[in-house]
């Protein structure tokens, strides 16, 4: 990062391996997007100072042919109820990744127990955002994908954004440092240094500044 | 068919273009996996000869273990290196997780069995033929393995290459203890891997013949050698 002449080293881990690891004190710092267990990691004294960064939002992915009728509607749960009525198949991330927690929140604010709704149709896959976006494609399966990942996606065949702009989709990136008094390993000068640049005014712009194909992919939001 | 050929011209492409970021990983994925063998045949080749020659109680045992972790799951490996290098583990504060030394350690626990067990194989057949003249030269079991080890040094080079492939090829213990971190420890498996989950699988498919081509040129130099050692020393 030339701003701050650190080295980042970047490990890309979905939400609920990336806490681990820094649960580990394998990470100094890690940049997560699963608010309620981002609070839990601070909570059990594994991280200090976290800090909102930015957001994006969960997007509906499903085939153009649309076999549940859920296109172009803005309300997530009506159409996961209108999903598992029609048993079309859905690709779950089933690794505890922040997607998978948000899939599974959204699934119980539709008044769905997916535990016993789920069936054939509901393939719970165990891999990360790419790999469910592959077997989604080759299904022709409905997924929740974090908006970022779908834009840089490329092999999306007949797969295309069904549902969004509910803002229960809302999706907030946030910024933890590894509690050195757990980990003494942990480079606490440095991984502040880095906390400190992402949430200050230059950080956040570089933030809004990254684009794909010309689409913003995050909005950066962090509180001064 | 469009992806193939679309995937062979890139892979054309991209070796063409001796794209810097390309090369980085390739060179990468050789030395991590040469280190590997290197360290897997300091440990294989002696076991695999000691095993081949002595007789002691167990030893059948030890073989048939040995043989089975040939089989060992990559990611098994990834794992228990994993949980030995983390923060948390014990060999923590060496802190050589995510880095290419941790690498290197989890193919050489991967491979030294499969260069242990075909080396032993090797050694064990060529102690069957040449035992009793070894004997009558009173050579002592430590230096009869030592000559054989010698005397079967191009047979034994299949060993190497069998180690030097599975390391080459894997993905899942590079990727546990390595992380994929861009410019540090990121391999072409775990490129593949990596433009795969991005979807870009004519991308992921190019890398694939590359790395298929980078493993026939390293058996081809190793055929080569053989036979210009055979001509000059066999």
């Amino acid at each position: 990062m030339k701003e701050t002449g650190i080295k980042v080293r970047v490990i890309a881990q979905g939400t609920g391996q990336a806490l681990d690891t820094g649960r580990r004190g394998d990470a100094d710092v890690v940049f997560v997007h699963d608010k309620a267990k981002e609070e839990q990691f601070v909570a059990d004294g594994f991280g200090i100072g976290r800090r909102d960064v930015m957001y994006n939002d969960f997007v509906l992915i499903g085939p153009k042919a649309d076999p549940a009728k859920v296109a172009g509607g803005k309300d997530i749960t009506e159409a996961l109820k209108k999903i598992s009525a029609a048993k079309a198949p859905f690709v779950s991330r089933g690794d505890k990744s922040g997607t998978h927690s948000a899939e599974l929140r959204l699934w119980k604010e539709g008044g769905i127990d997916i535990e016993q709704a789920k069936g054939p149709w509901y393939k719970d896959t165990g891999s990360g955002m790419g790999p469910a976006l592959n077997t989604a494609a080759s299904l022709n399966a409905y997924i929740l994908a974090d908006r970022g990942t779908w834009l840089s996606f490329k092999n999306r065949r007949d797969l295309v954004v069904v549902v969004e702009g509910d803002e229960r989709l809302f999706n907030q990136y946030g910024v933890i440092l590894v509690n050195p008094a757990k980990h003494r390993h942990v480079k606490k000068e440095l991984g502040q240094q880095f906390i400190d640049w992402v949430v200050s005014p230059e950080g956040q712009k570089a933030i809004a500044d990254y684009k794909i194909d010309g689409q913003q992919l995050f909005f950066p939001n962090a509180r001064p | 068919m469009d992806t193939f050929s679309e995937s062979l011209g890139t892979a054309l492409r991209l070796i063409l273009s001796a794209d810097p970021e390309l090369s980085d990983i390739v060179l990468l994925s050789l030395r991590v996996s040469l280190a590997a063998v290197l360290f897997a045949a300091l440990l294989g080749l002696p076991g695999g000869a000691a095993l081949g020659v002595g007789r002691f109680p167990g030893r059948q045992a030890i073989i048939v273990v040995l043989n089975g972790l040939m089989g060992l799951p990559p990611v098994v490996v990834g794992l228990l290196v994993y949980l030995l290098l983390s923060r948390a583990g014990p060999l923590g504060d060496y802190g050589l997780l995510f880095t290419p030394s941790a690498m290197v350690i989890a193919q050489t626990v991967l491979i030294t069995p499969i260069i242990a067990a075909l080396s032993r194989q090797t050694i064990e057949d060529a102690w069957g033929e040449y035992e009793e003249q070894l004997r009558s030269l009173g050579a002592s079991p430590g230096r009869a393995a030592l000559t054989l080890l010698w005397d079967t040094r191009f047979s034994l080079m299949i060993a190497l290459l069998a180690g030097f492939g599975r390391a080459a090829a894997e993905v899942g213990a590079v990727l546990i203890v390595g992380g994929n971190i861009a410019g540090v420890t990121r391999v072409m498996t775990t490129t593949i891997a990596l433009e795969t989950s991005k979807g870009d699988l004519p991308l992921a498919l190019a890398l694939g013949f590359i790395l298929v081509g980078l493993i026939i040129a390293v058996n081809a130099a190793a055929q080569l050698t053989r036979q210009w050692a055979l001509r000059h020393y066999g």
